[in-house]
């Protein structure tokens, strides 16, 4: 371990997964209080062919991957609960998938990174690029602070928020747009695919395990940078791909969590108690 | 003054009239049940006095003002829609969302939030439930914590939608005898939506009875008869008492009794 940061491009994913984690676990702590994890989800997929496609038109990847979730954020936050249908939200991933592959058909050269895009390259960042990273972070970060009281009022009880005045079309729109840049981050660790891995995990093992909404964005935080790290140290012994152990790690904390959740309150399902 | 004022009011909802040309007065510190079939427009009233929708007709005066959306005099329990199933989600942090949730900023409450909070919680006497996850609590316990988050604020009218919607005969008196509590010790009026007449029995001071397009307020004696019904339902009503309870029947099919479903 003690070589593990003489690789400059091992420097270079510690710093990405701490600034991703933090990112991640915040915004994906509202996420799955909301019950949006599916629209990260398909946010993520929008923006393969976002990604492809600026490599097709010769930009870089993470402005188009960046730029097509934005869009899809600002869309789905306009929709509102009409994009909360599980049959357009699936027609939306297969057809951004089709269409990621249909640029790749254009734009043989750039189908070795196809790979990097769907389960993500950690290990191939380059210092600009979590430069890049820290700077949208910065301004994500800002922008939720500045969110999140009514944001939280709205997410837990909509209609009172709504008569006390928070305007819910307008918050409910600037959140997605910060899961969008948030997802376009973590695809730089995780891919297209495996976002859940980082943005819902960590967080939904928190909602678990804490009392108290401060506390539970700051376990959902560290959760996430913790299972980064241990993630690329365990990849960097076991020359397995990193996302794999994020995947591997998200699903171990979060099955953890339901036992000992389980532990606490033999309660099964509550519908009744509505 | 009264707590609420219609005056030949019209009310639309997608399109459909909803209420026409409807007037009635609240007054303060009475407790009132509203109710109406599915449909019949009790939540879009609510939204028409919380400043939500602008009626198409007719003016609306409430605590002797134009609605305005933001009210802070209002308290509102909107109709439960959600399982809320996060653990990490306690009856205090739900409570304290609303104490300054229309403002922006990050959601670290200040100490007048906090007061207000457990002085919410303490008019329904939910101290003791507090810490607890809201996805533990019971359906009684979970309708206290909803009521102290609509108190916040001091309101000075309490509109509840359907609180006793998915509780059983024990807890639905619980509830009301503690919405009926409070409304007397703090002197405010209380607009309570049911599907059914028989739970607000011991509580109400009238009755505003919505169907048809129209309304009817007064005691329960006086709305919940054969010829106000039958003119609210549109439809000839039979009002049947027994043992203390009262059964609305057309054509023998009783109406209030299984329409527990979530309405608009």
């Amino acid at each position: 371990m003690s070589t593990i940061f003489d690789y400059e491009f091992m420097r270079n994913a510690f710093y990405a997964c701490t600034i991703v984690g933090i990112v991640a676990g915040t915004v994906g702590y509202f996420l799955v209080l909301r019950g949006q994890t599916f629209a990260g989800h398909a946010l993520a997929h929008v923006g393969f062919p976002g990604a492809t496609g600026a490599g097709l038109i010769g930009l870089s990847p993470f402005f188009g991957l960046t730029v097509f979730t934005v869009v899809a954020g600002i869309g789905i936050g306009l929709l509102g609960e009409r994009a909360h249908r599980d049959v357009a939200i699936g027609i939306v991933l297969t057809l951004s998938l089709g269409l990621g592959l249909l640029f790749l058909h254009f734009y043989t050269a750039f189908a070795s990174q196809a790979t990097n895009v769907l389960f993500g390259n950690v290990l191939g960042i380059s210092l600009r690029t979590v430069i890049v990273l820290a700077m949208l972070a910065v301004v994500i970060l800002v922008a939720l602070v500045t969110i999140a009281r009514p944001l939280l009022f709205a997410s837990l009880q909509p209609e009172l928020a709504e008569a006390r005045g928070v305007p819910l079309n307008l918050v409910s729109t600037l959140f997605m747009i910060l899961v969008a840049v948030a997802t376009a981050e973590a695809v730089q660790i995780v891919g297209v695919l495996l976002v859940f891995a980082l943005m819902v995990a960590p967080a939904a093992t928190a909602l678990r395990l804490t009392r108290g909404v401060l506390a539970g964005i700051i376990a959902s935080m560290l959760l996430a940078v913790a299972i980064a790290w241990i993630s690329l140290s365990l990849a960097f012994l076991t020359d397995w791909p990193t996302s794999f152990w994020i995947t591997a790690l998200g699903a171990a904390v979060y099955l953890i969590s339901g036992f000992a959740g389980g532990m606490v309150s033999r309660g099964g399902f509550r519908t009744a108690k509505l | 003054m009264s707590a609420v004022a219609f005056e030949q009011v019209t009310l639309t909802y997608g399109g459909r009239r909803v209420l026409s040309d409807v007037s009635f007065s609240i007054p303060q510190g009475a407790f009132v049940g509203l109710l109406g079939a599915n449909g019949a427009g009790k939540t879009t009233m609510l939204r028409a006095i919380l400043g939500l929708i602008k009626p198409a007709g007719g003016a609306i005066s409430v605590l002797g003002r134009a609605p305005k959306r933001g009210n802070p005099a209002i308290g509102y329990m909107p109709q439960a829609r959600r399982a809320l199933t996060h653990m990490g989600i306690s009856g205090l942090d739900f409570v304290l969302s609303a104490a300054g949730g229309h403002r922006w900023g990050w959601p670290v409450p200040s100490a007048a939030e906090k007061e207000a909070a457990w002085k919410a919680l303490e008019e329904v006497g939910a101290i003791d439930l507090a810490r607890r996850p809201l996805a533990e609590l019971s359906g009684g316990e979970r309708q206290r914590i909803l009521i102290a988050q609509a108190l916040i604020g001091d309101p000075q009218l309490l509109l509840l939608d359907e609180p006793l919607i998915s509780l059983d005969a024990a807890h639905q008196r619980t509830i009301i005898d503690l919405v009926h509590e409070v409304g007397d010790r703090l002197g405010i009026a209380v607009l309570f939506c049911s599907h059914e007449i028989n739970p607000l029995l011991r509580a109400v001071d009238f009755v505003l009875y919505l169907g048809n397009g129209q309304a009817a307020i007064g005691s329960v004696d006086e709305v919940i008869s054969g010829p106000v019904l039958s003119k609210l339902y549109g439809t000839s009503i039979n009002v049947v008492r027994v043992a203390g309870r009262i059964f609305v029947m057309a054509d023998d099919v009783e109406l209030e009794s299984g329409a527990h479903v979530h309405d608009l």
